[in-house]
């Protein structure tokens, strides 16, 4: 075959953003949406730019944004991850049992220290449990992290006896009523785990071997990297993200309902994975871009309600915007 | 040269087949087996258990889900999913509703017009703009209860009430007992897929896109019949669940997605679809139900408690087996 | 030699895609009831013209004529409506479905509009019984082995009443009985007048049971003959595109012949690899400092091979060693940790990352000795990247673009220096100047050369015999899964690599040529 090397002239030198830049530039839309949105409720929303209200926003983001940074993970090798509303639940529904349980009532420390060690171990052994379904059986990820999907919350239920748990534990529930110097805890904790894992995908080999199993899993079978084990610890991780999402959704609430936690928790992750910025295809893990997602469609909701747009109508708009966020991101990997 | 005169399958692959043969009846007609072992356990076991009131329990609650699940079979079979039948039948429950005045049919018909526009959108999103089907229809879960909750106006809406309502919340629909009603839209389901053209075709494009693309299937529109399909079935089902309360409620059918798709799965068809049989669906459907049925029983006599939270473990544990089970079949199945 | 019109006629096709050149020119004419072989290496253009025949690809010039009319298929299932019918090598047809279903999908016979399925049974044990096959045509397809599954294919074939016959390596996966039968029903076919196109590459089978065959290379047909007559060795010649009596002419390629220092201990030796049919006791040795050509023609084994050897694809016997240690290669890792890098063949597929950059690309593989506590050590990526870019001349705007924006011949540098940093022992490199431009192959094979010089062991598969003649110390020739030659330097010659190609012995293979060609005169 007679071939045409498309580059025999030398290249032209140009100037190329590195990573980081290139990263948040790629939602730089996303960015710019944001903005105007704020812009909207600054201009339109009473209180919007009152600290409490702010607050109040940054308190509903954040349980979503951590649950998306495991989902972008796991997005990012290729796979998807439906079992995190349930694991959420699962967790949520762990925790109480055990501060609770008569057992600890004397020694609150290693009590409320339990609460959130084993629940932690518990969802990420089942989130160890779908990268194994994947990785060992080679079921799809949709189709694997289905069963914890449907399972999942029934567990939960199951282990809080179908009973709606209240609790009052101001220690335990730091993490999702607590401040520090003024700033709820759980957004610090959110801006935590999103900048702890931008960190982790771009410098440590872990992150680049996730990129590269996404990208081309034979080539970077090839390179010598293992790439199921990459699989088994992204889905392990975002299981335990799952769980911290648990943990602050069930403090803020001050009881754990099982059918209610983390209910469509998996779609607003994807959502937020999908407006942010990275492909759905794999390869490419924007964890900043997944946050500003976050923001952008927890806020068109919030901006919705708040010009009294029924929530319906607020559900089917932010369905379409999901749906549009999806369908753009084909057409610009294709 | 060598001597062929016939061909026959070589003695290997005719003992592969029958092995396969053996496994595949077991894996279609498993559900109905099990369904078998079950009613005769539970008739000798509980004494009621043939009550008229459990059985209209049983049946209401299993014609809906039937409906659903019928649906849910064909969009498998062609490998895809649709979780936004749950929150569809709800809409359709209030439509109907709100059609009320007008007569149960218009009631029905409305019904179904509204979930056959919510499906042929599904399936247009599906096989036009190759937006995947769990997201595709996991948006249309939130869109189509919004829709709901619009149109009720955050509220529910009561079903104006004929005496053809009246007979529908008893299990009668025009004369006919819902059971019966059942089997024959399950009969004209089976008919469709096993002697319609479009159902081998379903068939097909499940067993291998690629290749029925080839073969010149249109596989676009086939992708579109099985979600107009499973959309007209969850609005027959919002009916049906606006009859039996006597009110369209924007909050029910949540959940039901994921027992229609357990039940499809354990009737005998294959998640990522190609192979399976309608009425192992329904027996799916109704071994499922039973099962929660014989565990109510139980918790009656005290021996075990099982809540209705084991509903969704037991579901997720039904579907864990069986796709492991699958994942060998699977295997045959080009993924490209 | 029939006097009779062509079936078909394909003239003056060419077909350009963005960036290659796929057919110049091509031709290819079939008569009725003949089997027609179409051959060619690599790229040389003759899955692309069989797409254009059956509509998969719109040409961009040239005309084809078909029992008589000037046809423009636009799609498959148009061709098939129309008599021409392709039996793929993938088979295509859906598993799960029953055999009658698959002859007659998206055509079922229906009677009061639904599916007669008697009709469909009948008709389909009819069309199977005139290839002299008789199962069970409800079982599933996949219940079948592949020999039956493509009967199965033809006799879907068939019953479109296809006048030709399309046939992509039809006896890859079929065993010695199996591609009899299937000979069997071609020459039954033919008996029928209908014509069959055969695109293969066993040249054994070709002459068993082609007529004709038109040889293509580099996108253009460069000849057509009639099986009978030919010599086996002729036909690779032409395959290849050199003249029998070619004087070895130096300084094609820029390796400088002869001069490399062999070292006495082995690095790798492999023995008696087998799996399947693709690999039937394939055996290669590797010492330090020498270059191992490993030549065959398309579908020998090489690629399989270096998979084979690296721990890619697991073997179902042999045994491979490593400086005369047993060697059980679970994993790539498990090669690379024992010294030992991989280029594949297609850089695309196997090779790149696309999205990441030329930095990332290059420190893949070298991660781990990059990193200290899991944290990649920047400073310690920029300074290989740099040294490795100037040293290979990489031309990239930076080490941050990405690498899929590079030019073919950069990529294979940066894939290439992936493994070079590790500081390999043996590198396995699978066609490493494929579709690169004449200076940076040049630059390649310099390189290749210093490498060998410094130690390193080079196993390299080269479809261009140019590359290997000049380049190799030793050439192994591998023919239809099994090393049938290997030939030290001073035996190494186009004659001699082109007789293995063809017989299978390349030791006397001026011998059996003779014999050969006294055969074929013998048979007419």
């Amino acid at each position: 075959m007679a071939k045409l090397d498309p580059a025999t002239a030398p290249v032209a030198r140009r100037f190329v953003l590195p990573e980081r830049l290139r990263n948040v530039g790629q939602s730089y839309s996303g960015l710019a949406a944001l903005l105007l949105i704020i812009l909207y409720d600054i201009l339109f929303r009473p209180h919007f730019l009152q600290v409490q209200s702010l607050y109040n926003d940054l308190q509903e983001v954040a349980p979503i944004a951590i649950i998306a940074t495991g989902m972008t993970l796991v997005i990012a090798t290729g796979g998807i991850d439906l079992s995190v509303g349930s694991l959420m639940a699962f967790a949520g529904a762990l925790a109480p049992i055990i501060f609770l349980s008569p057992l600890l009532s004397n020694n609150p420390l290693l009590g409320n220290t339990l609460a959130l060690i084993i629940p932690l171990l518990a969802t990420s052994l089942l989130g160890l449990f779908n990268g194994f379904l994947i990785t060992r059986f080679r079921i799809q990820p949709i189709i694997a992290t289905l069963v914890l999907f449907i399972a999942g919350r029934g567990l939960a239920l199951v282990l809080s006896n179908d009973k709606l748990q209240d609790f009052h534990n101001p220690s335990f529930q730091f993490i999702g009523q607590g401040a520090v110097l003024g700033i709820p805890f759980q957004v610090i904790l959110m801006l935590i785990i999103v900048a702890v894992f931008a960190v982790i995908v771009r410098i440590t080999t872990f992150g680049r071997y996730v990129l590269a199993t996404g990208g081309n899993e034979a080539a970077a079978r090839l390179a010598g990297i293992p790439v199921n084990r990459v699989k088994l610890a992204v889905y392990t991780i975002s299981a335990m993200l799952a769980a911290l999402a648990g943990f602050v959704i069930i403090s803020i609430n001050s009881s754990s309902d099982a059918t209610r936690v983390g209910l469509n928790g998996e779609l607003d992750a994807i959502a937020a994975v999908a407006v942010g910025g990275t492909p759905l295809t794999g390869g490419q893990a924007n964890v900043t871009g997944t946050l500003i997602g976050a923001l952008i469609i927890y806020l068109i909701g919030a901006t919705l309600i708040s010009q009294n747009v029924s929530f319906g109508v607020a559900q089917m708009i932010k369905a379409a915007i999901i749906l549009l966020a999806v369908y753009l991101q084909r057409q610009r990997k294709g | 040269m060598a001597d062929i005169s016939t061909m026959k399958a070589s003695r290997s692959s005719r003992l592969a087949s029958g092995w396969t043969r053996s496994k595949s009846i077991l894996q279609r007609q498993g559900a109905l087996i099990a369904l078998i072992v079950l009613v005769l356990f539970g008739a000798l076991r509980y004494d009621n258990f043939f009550s008229t009131y459990n059985f209209l329990t049983v049946i209401s609650y299993n014609t809906t889900f039937g409906l659903i699940a019928l649906g849910m079979t064909f969009v498998i079979l062609t490998g895809g999913i649709d979780l936004s039948v749950g929150s569809l039948a709800a809409l359709c429950s209030v439509v109907a509703a709100l059609a009320s005045p007008y007569g149960l049919l218009a009631a029905i018909g409305a019904a179904a017009l509204a979930g056959l526009i919510v499906g042929l959108f599904n399936g247009w999103i599906i096989a036009w703009l190759r937006i995947p089907p769990f997201l595709a229809t996991l948006a249309m879960l939130l869109a189509a209860r919004g829709m709901a909750l619009v149109l009720a106006k955050d509220a529910t809406v009561s079903v104006n009430a004929t005496p053809d309502w009246a007979a529908l919340s008893q299990g009668i629909l025009y004369g006919i007992p819902l059971p019966v009603f059942l089997i024959l839209v399950y009969a004209i389901g089976s008919f469709v897929l096993n002697f319609t053209r479009f159902g081998r075709h379903v068939l097909a494009v499940g067993g291998d896109e690629e290749a029925a693309r080839l073969m010149g299937l249109p596989v676009e529109r086939i992708k579109l019949g099985v979600y107009a399909i499973s959309g007209v079935l969850a609005g027959l089902a919002g009916v049906l669940l606006a009859g039996q309360t006597f009110t369209g409620s924007p909050n029910e059918g949540v959940g039901w997605e994921l027992t229609a798709i357990a039940a499809v799965v354990v009737g005998g068809t294959l998640l990522t679809g190609g192979m399976g049989s309608v009425w192992g669906s329904l027996a799916g459907a109704l071994l499922l139900g039973l099962v929660f049925n014989i565990l109510n029983f139980e918790n009656g006599f005290g021996f075990i408690s099982l809540g209705v939270s084991w509903q969704s473990v037991i579901r997720g544990a039904f579907l864990l087996i069986v796709v492991l089970l699958q994942s060998r079949l699977v295997r045959t199945k080009k993924v490209r | 030699m029939t006097q009779t019109s062509p079936l078909l006629r394909m003239e003056h096709i060419s077909k350009a895609f963005p960036g290659v050149i796929a057919l110049v020119y091509a031709h290819l004419s079939v008569n009725p009831g003949e089997v027609h072989a179409l051959v060619g290496q690599n790229g040389a253009g003759k899955s692309t013209l069989i797409k254009i025949l059956t509509g998969a690809y719109r040409r961009d010039s040239g005309t084809i004529l078909f029992d008589g009319r000037t046809v423009d298929f636009q799609s498959p299932q148009q061709a098939q409506n129309n008599g021409i019918s392709t039996i793929y090598q993938e088979i295509n047809l859906v598993p799960f479905r029953s055999v009658a279903e698959n002859v007659f999908m998206a055509r079922e016979p229906r009677r009061w509009g639904f599916i007669d399925w008697r009709k469909m049974r009948t008709e389909t044990a009819t069309l199977l019984e005139r290839l002299s096959v008789s199962i069970d045509v409800t079982q599933p397809l996949m219940n079948y082995n592949i020999a039956i599954q493509q009967m199965v294919a033809i006799a879907r074939a068939i019953s479109f009443e296809s006048k030709l016959v399309v046939m992509d390596e039809p006896t890859s996966s079929l065993n010695e009985r199996e591609v009899e039968t299937l000979f069997t029903i071609i020459r039954q076919l033919k008996a029928d007048g209908v014509s069959v196109i055969f695109v293969g590459h066993r040249l054994d089978e070709l002459y068993a049971i082609c007529d004709r065959v038109t040889i293509m290379r580099d996108g253009r047909t460069v000849d057509v003959c009639e099986m009978k007559g030919l010599p086996k060795v002729e036909l690779v010649a032409k395959m290849l595109g050199k003249e029998l009596s070619e004087v070895r002419q130096h300084g094609q390629t820029s390796f400088t012949v002869g001069q490399h220092h062999v070292e006495q201990n082995v690095l790798l030796e492999a023995r008696e690899l087998r799996r399947g049919r693709v690999l039937q006791g394939a055996s290669v040795d590797v010492h330090a400092g020498e270059i191992v050509g490993l030549a065959g023609l398309l579908g020998s084994g090489r690629s399989e091979v270096a998979r084979a050897v690296f721990g890619a694809d697991p073997v179902e016997d042999g045994e491979v060693r490593v400086e005369g240690k047993r060697a059980h290669f679970h994993s790539p890792a498990d090669a690379i940790h024992a010294g030992i890098g991989f280029c594949p063949e297609d850089r695309k597929m196997d090779g790149i990352i696309p999205y990441l950059s030329v930095r990332e690309n290059l420190t893949l593989a070298a991660l781990p000795t990059l990193a200290r506590n899991g944290i990649v050590s920047r400073e310690k990526q920029q300074e290989i990247v740099d040294q490795f870019i100037r040293r290979l001349d990489i031309k990239t705007a930076g080490p941050e673009q990405k690498i899929r924006e590079l030019s073919g011949g950069n990529q294979q540098k940066v894939l290439l220096a992936r493994w070079l940093c590790l500081n390999p022992r043996l590198l396995i490199l699978d066609e490493p100047t494929r579709g690169i431009d004449v200076g940076a192959k040049a630059e390649i094979q310099a390189l290749i050369e210093e490498l060998a010089e410094r130690g390193l062991g080079v196993l390299m598969i080269s479809s261009e015999l140019e590359e290997l003649l000049e380049g190799s110390d030793r050439v192994v020739v591998l023919r239809d899964g099994r090393t049938v030659a290997s030939l030290e330097r001073e035996e190494i010659s186009l004659n001699a690599v082109m007789a293995a190609m063809a017989h299978g012995n390349g030791n006397d293979h001026l011998e059996t040529a003779k014999k050969e060609e006294e055969v074929q005169h013998g048979e007419a």
